[in-house]
Parts: structure tokens; C-alpha cells; sequence
């Protein structure tokens, strides 16, 4: 076993890891934070995305160990600590982008990290970003369209609800 | 997946030596790796990851060359070899999904040599130079079949020198389960020739179609190819397409190359 410290949300958060211990396994299983999903666990569905570094990646393909003395955000951190959604997860609510919420965390995730690098996207790129993440339940239409609202473009012309 | 010790040398010297333990293996982006650990299809007794190797990180242009370090992130090469070969930076741009190039390495790409992989297309389209720890080795004399390569055991690729064509596209047909290529066709124009690289067809992985180079090399269009076919016999047949329809797909993909190469 060995000692990993990494920055979760903002705060100091340290463990014993074996080396195979995943990023997805050491957040859920020793942090207690299980609102990072994992669905497929191949590193093909996006539900576990959190951001290493600022940079998505799914936690699910990614050791604990590699993430030593890293800054790692994960869904937890997006809310305020009131409880107050932020607005892409606000974005979500009003569009209806979510069925069973289990692939929301890491659509979120990865909404949050195409918006940081392109702030107002065109509905082909919203799309082509989420390559990584797949939902079972809503066919993308009102994610796509959430991920729009939430970078503040108008939203009336697209898919239907 | 079975336990294993883990390090993080900041050398290639370093990671060399950490290499040399017994069934000690190379950790790039882990995007291949740790799903095959997964599966139990690999069980090393140590991971060397080289995510923290300075000097194997970065995109830069020299003489008529772009060189990737071998531990450089595919979003790197989207982001930063634009500039200097716009085909190799679209590439990388399309490769798996956003998480994906987020942590998947040129080196591991090449390293494994997938029959589907992208980057193989690349360098062997493009002539590159695979650099190592130990040596430099040229594309043509580099992949050696499916999964195979020239690599020795414990061999680290550090770099990949690409010459910077005169004008070169990828074209890739998805497999949209997977995201690799179905099949994917590198044409690049040199000074010296044309080079076609195909991807996701053979059962020998990677390979250069030389009757299409051939007929490039008279006439850089389309229309040379019409008359070119593939034969099935050796391709790739799965549940996602059958050696005809990938045959077929090799030449429908190379004459779109062509086309976007202008
Ligand atoms: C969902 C998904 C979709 C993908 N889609 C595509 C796609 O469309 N096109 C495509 O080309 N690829 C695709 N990939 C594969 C991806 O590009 C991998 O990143 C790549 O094949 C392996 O690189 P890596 O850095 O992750 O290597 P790793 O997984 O860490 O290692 C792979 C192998 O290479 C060895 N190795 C790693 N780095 C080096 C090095 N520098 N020198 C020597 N040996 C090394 C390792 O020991 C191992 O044997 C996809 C992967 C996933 C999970
Ligand atoms: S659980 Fe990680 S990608 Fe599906
Ligand atoms: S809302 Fe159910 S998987 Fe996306």
C-alpha cells in the first residue's frame, strides 16, 4: 500500500492505495464521493468523467497513483456548498436533460470542461463532445440543448423537449 | 486486475532502468493498457509510468519536421501541431473522445500497434522516424504486423519524428462502438512521392497500398485510383464489416483523401 494526497473539490484528501487501485474506485471507496458513476467501468461510457488538472478524464481508466498531488474536481464540487445547482446543472433541470441521472455526473463533467475551453459551441460541437459519454435514457436532444442554455445561447430552435 | 507495484520516474534514464525488472511494463496514457489489465490479457509486476518525463512531452518543428514527444497527449498534437501539419493535428483531433485525448500518448499509440489505431496511419504515411531510448527506426521497417512492432523489450519511444508533407489528409471511417477507424486512409504528398497508409483494414495491421501510391505519384487525383481494387482475402472481417466491404472502403476512403488533400 501506499499513500496518495490529491486536492478533491478544494480539499486535502489522502489514502493508502494499492497500485491498481483506480481513480473512480479511490473517489467512491475511501473519499465516499459516489456521485462519480461507474457504468461501464472500460472507459467507454464517461459516467465516472471527473477533471484531473482541469482536464476530463475518465476515472474509471485513470490509477489513484497517477493522480498523486493532483487537483481533482468531481460532481460534488459543483453545487455551492448551499446546495445552490450551478448553471449547467441548473441548465439540466430546466431542460430536462436527465432520466435516471445515471450518466448526469458525467455529462456535467464534461459539459463543464467544453465550456471552459469553448464558451459559446455550436450544437455540432456540443455533440461531437460527448463522443465519451452515453445515455441509455434521453437521446441526447435535451442535453445538447441544456449544455447550450447553460452557455447562454438561445436554445428555442433546437429539438424538440 | 491483478496487483502490481507502481513508479513514476522523471528521466527517461530513469525509466529505462525501472524497466529493466522482470515483467516490468511501460505505462503511457493507460487508455489501452489498464482496460487489457482489466481484462487480465496483461499482468505486469510493475507499471513505469513516463507521465512524468519532462523531456518526453511537447510538439515542436525543425527542419522540415514536427516532433512529438512520445509522452505527448493526443489533445496536445489537436491543440499545438496545427500550426506546422494540419493533417496530423486533425488526426489526433478525432481519435476516441475528449477524455480519451486527454490522457492517451503518441508513444503508447504507436507502442501497440493496434490494427484500428490512428496514429500507425500517421507515421507510416508519413515516412516517420520512431525514436527510442536506444535508437531511431524508421516507419517502413517499424510495425510488423498486428500488435507487433520493432520495439525490444523495455524499449521506451521517446519521440516521432514526422516529416511535414506537401499537402497529406486522414480520412477515417468510423466504427462508432469503439471510435477507432473502421477503416482509415493517411495520403501524404512529398516532394519525393506519394505515400498511402491504410488502417483498420488488414489483418497485418497498418500498411501502405502501393498500387495506389503508384498511380498517385502520375496523377495526384482521384481519378487515378478508379481502376484500383484491394483484394479482400487478407482484410479484416468482423461483425462490423465484412474483408469485401472493408476492401471496398479502403479505396472509397483513399480517393477521399486525395480530394480533401486539394
Ligand atoms: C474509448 C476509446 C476510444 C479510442 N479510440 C481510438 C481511436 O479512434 N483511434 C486510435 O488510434 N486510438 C483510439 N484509442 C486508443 C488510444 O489512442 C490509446 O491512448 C492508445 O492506443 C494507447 O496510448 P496510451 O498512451 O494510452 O498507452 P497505454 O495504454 O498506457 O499503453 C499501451 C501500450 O504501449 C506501451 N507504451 C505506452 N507508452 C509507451 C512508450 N512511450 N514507449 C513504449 N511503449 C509504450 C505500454 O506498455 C502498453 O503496452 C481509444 C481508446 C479508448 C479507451
Ligand atoms: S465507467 Fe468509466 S467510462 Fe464507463
Ligand atoms: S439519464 Fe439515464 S443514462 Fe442518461
Amino acid at each position: 500500500m501506499t499513500q496518495v494526497t490529491m486536492t478533491v473539490n478544494g480539499r486535502t484528501a489522502s489514502g493508502e492505495v494499492e497500485g491498481r487501485t483506480l481513480l473512480s474506485s479511490f473517489l467512491r471507496d475511501h473519499l465516499s464521493l459516489t456521485g462519480t458513476h461507474v457504468g461501464c467501468d472500460t472507459a467507454q461510457c464517461g459516467a465516472c468523467m471527473v477533471h484531473v488538472n482541469g482536464e476530463a478524464v475518465k476515472s474509471c481508466n485513470m490509477l489513484a497513483m497517477e493522480a498523486n498531488g493532483a487537483e481533482v474536481a468531481t460532481i460534488e464540487g459543483q453545487a455551492a456548498p448551499d446546495g445552490t445547482l450551478n448553471t449547467i446543472q441548473q441548465a439540466f433541470q430546466d431542460h430536462h436533460g436527465l432520466q435516471c441521472g445515471f450518466c448526469t455526473p458525467g455529462m456535467v463533467m464534461s459539459a463543464a470542461a467544453l465550456l471552459k475551453d469553448n464558451p459559446k459551441p455550436t450544437e455540432a460541437e456540443v455533440r461531437a463532445h460527448l463522443e465519451g459519454n452515453i445515455c441509455r435514457c434521453t437521446g441526447y436532444h435535451n442535453i445538447v440543448k441544456a449544455i447550450m442554455a447553460a452557455s447562454g445561447q438561445d436554445v428555442g430552435a433546437i429539438a424538440a423537449e | 486486475m491483478y496487483n502490481f507495484d507502481y513508479e513514476q520516474p522523471s528521466t527517461i534514464a530513469d525509466a529505462v532502468a525501472a524497466l529493466g525488472a522482470e515483467d516490468a511494463q511501460a505505462l503511457g496514457g493507460g487508455q489501452t493498457l489498464i482496460p487489457t489489465m482489466k481484462q487480465r490479457l496483461a499482468s505486469p509486476s510493475k507499471l513505469v509510468s513516463l507521465a512524468a518525463i519532462p523531456e518526453m512531452k511537447g510538439v515542436c518543428a525543425e527542419d522540415g519536421a514536427v516532433s512529438i514527444g512520445g509522452g505527448t497527449t493526443h489533445a496536445t498534437v489537436a491543440a499545438e501541431a496545427g500550426a506546422h501539419y494540419p493533417a496530423l493535428a486533425d488526426l489526433a483531433s478525432h481519435i476516441g473522445d475528449p477524455a480519451v485525448r486527454n490522457r492517451g500518448t503518441c508513444g503508447g499509440s504507436l507502442a501497440n500497434n493496434d490494427p484500428s489505431a490512428c496514429y500507425p496511419a500517421a507515421a507510416l504515411g508519413s515516412g516517420a522516424t520512431i525514436v527510442t531510448n536506444a535508437r531511431e527506426i524508421a516507419a517502413d521497417d517499424y510495425f510488423q504486423g498486428m500488435f507487433t512492432t520493432a520495439l525490444d523489450e523495455g524499449e521506451i519511444v521517446t519521440s516521432v519524428r514526422f516529416p511535414i508533407p506537401e499537402a497529406a489528409n486522414y480520412q477515417k471511417f468510423v466504427q462508432p462502438a469503439s471510435r477507432f477507424a473502421l477503416v482509415g486512409v493517411y495520403v501524404a504528398k512529398y516532394a519525393d512521392g506519394v505515400r498511402v497508409a491504410v488502417t483498420g483494414a488488414s489483418e497485418d495491421g497498418v500498411f501502405r497500398w502501393s498500387e495506389a501510391e503508384e498511380a498517385l505519384n502520375k496523377n495526384f487525383s482521384g481519378d487515378a485510383l478508379m481502376d484500383l481494387s484491394i483484394n479482400p482475402a487478407n482484410m479484416i472481417g468482423d461483425l462490423h464489416g465484412s474483408k469485401e466491404y472493408r476492401a471496398h472502403l479502403v479505396g472509397v476512403m483513399t480517393k477521399r483523401a486525395v480530394a480533401a488533400c486539394g
